[in-house]
């Protein structure tokens, strides 16, 4: 299907649900790549698993109730962070620990639950794996309104989320709630996966998360170019994989994380600096380890080089 | 009036006693080494000054007023693993983040705390540096990075944790240097160190810990091996007692 083939059905009003996904789609890819950041940075992979997961029991009694999915996947998604965050605490445990047990356990209570509603198994694939269709309009502006404070919310804590991120002990000795801002940062990310999970489903919303904040990590060293090249990314993914799940009538989740992983393949090989073939590729002209900046002080820092 | 005061202070961790009736004090220009073996409470004692741990008693005063968590300033380098070194982050912005506090939620950075800043990277003489990724920084400019985080605040009194773990010798001795000159200039740092060398080289005082303080003095008092054997828990023919004997 070419693109302009696509564009006349995105405005063909017997195909309404399609713009309507189509935005849903790029609003989430482009809140998960910015709260992916930090989910890359601080190594929280596996707490954004755990939320994915998390949210399914909110979805199945929201399901059961016919009610709104986003919210009840957001209550259940932050009710499990709070509960990591307050169980680890006791320092017995390691949190990976922790966040496997709330893990299984969240998405077992969703499958019981939603086990209790006749005929599910079909919405059952539709949680899992994502659908363009069946979207109510009022998601599109809830998805919208979460996404809009989700991204202030990050905006107005920037400052306190990077002190945290790279120094917890001296972010506390200064003062810095920084338990507070632990929580603010795992109801981001539940905010983020439950807008994401109409198009892109559970399994896959992680990818959004994980990926486009990588492929980012991979192309520069500053957090700032970062958290705007990873909501691009995804965004673009999320464009360029919806186009291709309706040309080849794939299913629309897997299609735009197949999309972002191709994206991340090639920062991995191409990035400027840190690209594996780059490397390869500068090595013999000594360039990536002969540039320098000079101190102030050469011979003082000579001395303190290692 | 005493930059840092200690007195009588009593901490517990997990209901085990691992302060007690510590008194200790930190005067403007000195250059204090907290001595002691692993265990001994160094740390401790530097998380008690930060509040960071909660005493069971005793007080803690800095510059003769109570010492108040994130609002007293004092100026913390813990040890450079509890650093996220591979963060992408500019050494100035690192510092920068030293001002999160004070400069209070949904405040942005103003000209006096770039400033200060600048006048932070210019002291540890990193301005050149300034725009580099932290990741690509030695250890000593990883050191030197902390530092300037620590007098972003311009705090008048300095606790350093380990900084001299993991460095060579030339960079230890540069390092000391750096300290010995902040604290001339009015300063009171607090070292913790296991590295004998460049504490009796570089403090103006040094203190024995071993959960309570077992001895205080100039480098060139502490040389009765007596005191060094019973806070370490040494033998005789340690290296540890031939270094302080040398010293």
């Amino acid at each position: 299907m070419s693109i302009t083939d696509f564009l006349t059905d995105l405005f063909n009003p017997d195909l309404a649900f399609l713009p309507k996904a189509l935005a849903i789609a790029v609003m989430s890819s482009v809140v998960c790549g910015v709260v992916g950041c930090y989910v890359v940075l601080r190594g929280m992979a596996f707490i954004g698993d755990a939320v994915a997961h998390a949210v399914f029991p909110g979805l199945a009694v929201a399901f059961v109730l016919q009610g709104s999915l986003v919210l009840g996947g957001a209550v259940a998604g932050v009710a499990t962070a709070l509960m990591i965050a307050v169980f680890a605490q006791n320092r017995r445990l390691k949190e990976d620990s922790l966040i496997g047990v709330f893990l299984v356990a969240t998405f077992a209570l969703g499958i019981v639950i939603i086990s209790q509603a006749p005929g599910y198994a079909g919405s059952l694939q539709q949680f899992l794996f994502g659908s363009i269709t069946g979207i109510p309009d009022r998601d599109l502006y809830l998805v919208g309104g979460t996404g809009l404070l989700t991204l202030g919310l990050m905006l107005a804590l920037h400052k306190e989320l990077v002190a945290v991120s790279l120094d917890r002990e001296m972010s506390r000795a200064i003062g810095l709630p920084v338990f507070w801002l632990d929580i603010v940062l795992y109801v981001l990310v539940t905010l983020a996966v439950v807008i994401s999970l109409q198009t892109i489903g559970n399994i896959l919303v992680l990818a959004l998360l994980i990926i486009p904040a990588a492929t980012a990590r991979l192309l520069t060293d500053r957090l700032g170019a970062m958290m705007l090249l990873a909501p691009i990314t995804g965004g673009a993914s999320a464009v360029l994989g919806l186009y291709l799940s309706w040309s080849y009538d794939t299913p629309v989740g897997g299609t735009i994380v197949l999309v972002a992983t191709a994206a991340f393949l090639t920062s991995w090989l191409f990035a400027p600096r840190h690209g594996l073939l780059t490397k390869r590729w500068r090595r013999p002209r000594g360039a990536a380890f002969g540039e320098h900046i000079p101190a102030s002080d050469p011979s003082y820092d000579a001395l303190c080089a290692d | 009036m005493r930059a840092l005061d200690i007195a009588d202070l009593n901490v517990d961790l997990g209901g085990r006693p691992v302060l007690r009736d510590v008194r200790l004090h930190v005067e403007s220009g000195e250059l204090v080494g907290l001595l002691g073996p692993n265990g001994a409470g160094k740390t401790t004692l530097l998380r008690a000054i930060l509040g960071l741990v909660s005493t069971r008693s005793g007080q803690i005063r800095v510059d003769g007023e109570p010492a108040r968590r994130g609002r007293t300033p004092i100026g913390y380098v813990p040890q450079r693993h509890e650093f996220s070194w591979d963060f992408p982050i500019s050494v100035e912005q690192t510092v920068l983040t030293g001002r999160t506090g004070r400069l209070g939620l949904l405040r942005r950075p103003r000209v006096a705390d770039w400033h200060a800043v600048g006048e932070a990277l210019d002291r540890v003489r990193l301005a050149g540096l300034r725009n580099r990724p932290v990741g690509e920084l030695s250890g000593g400019q990883r050191q030197r990075v902390l530092v300037a985080r620590a007098l972003a605040l311009s705090p008048r009194i300095l606790l350093l944790d380990e900084p001299f773990t993991g460095l060579d010798l030339p960079t230890q001795e540069l390092l000391g240097d750096l300290f010995s000159s902040l604290a001339q200039e009015g300063r009171a740092l607090l070292m913790t160190t296991h590295d004998l060398v460049a504490a009796l080289q570089s403090s103006t005082r040094l203190v024995l810990l071993n959960g309570r303080v077992t001895a205080e003095g100039r480098p060139t008092e502490l040389r009765d091996p007596e005191v060094w054997k019973r806070t370490f828990g040494v033998s005789d023919q340690s290296a540890l007692l031939k270094l302080v004997k040398a010293a």
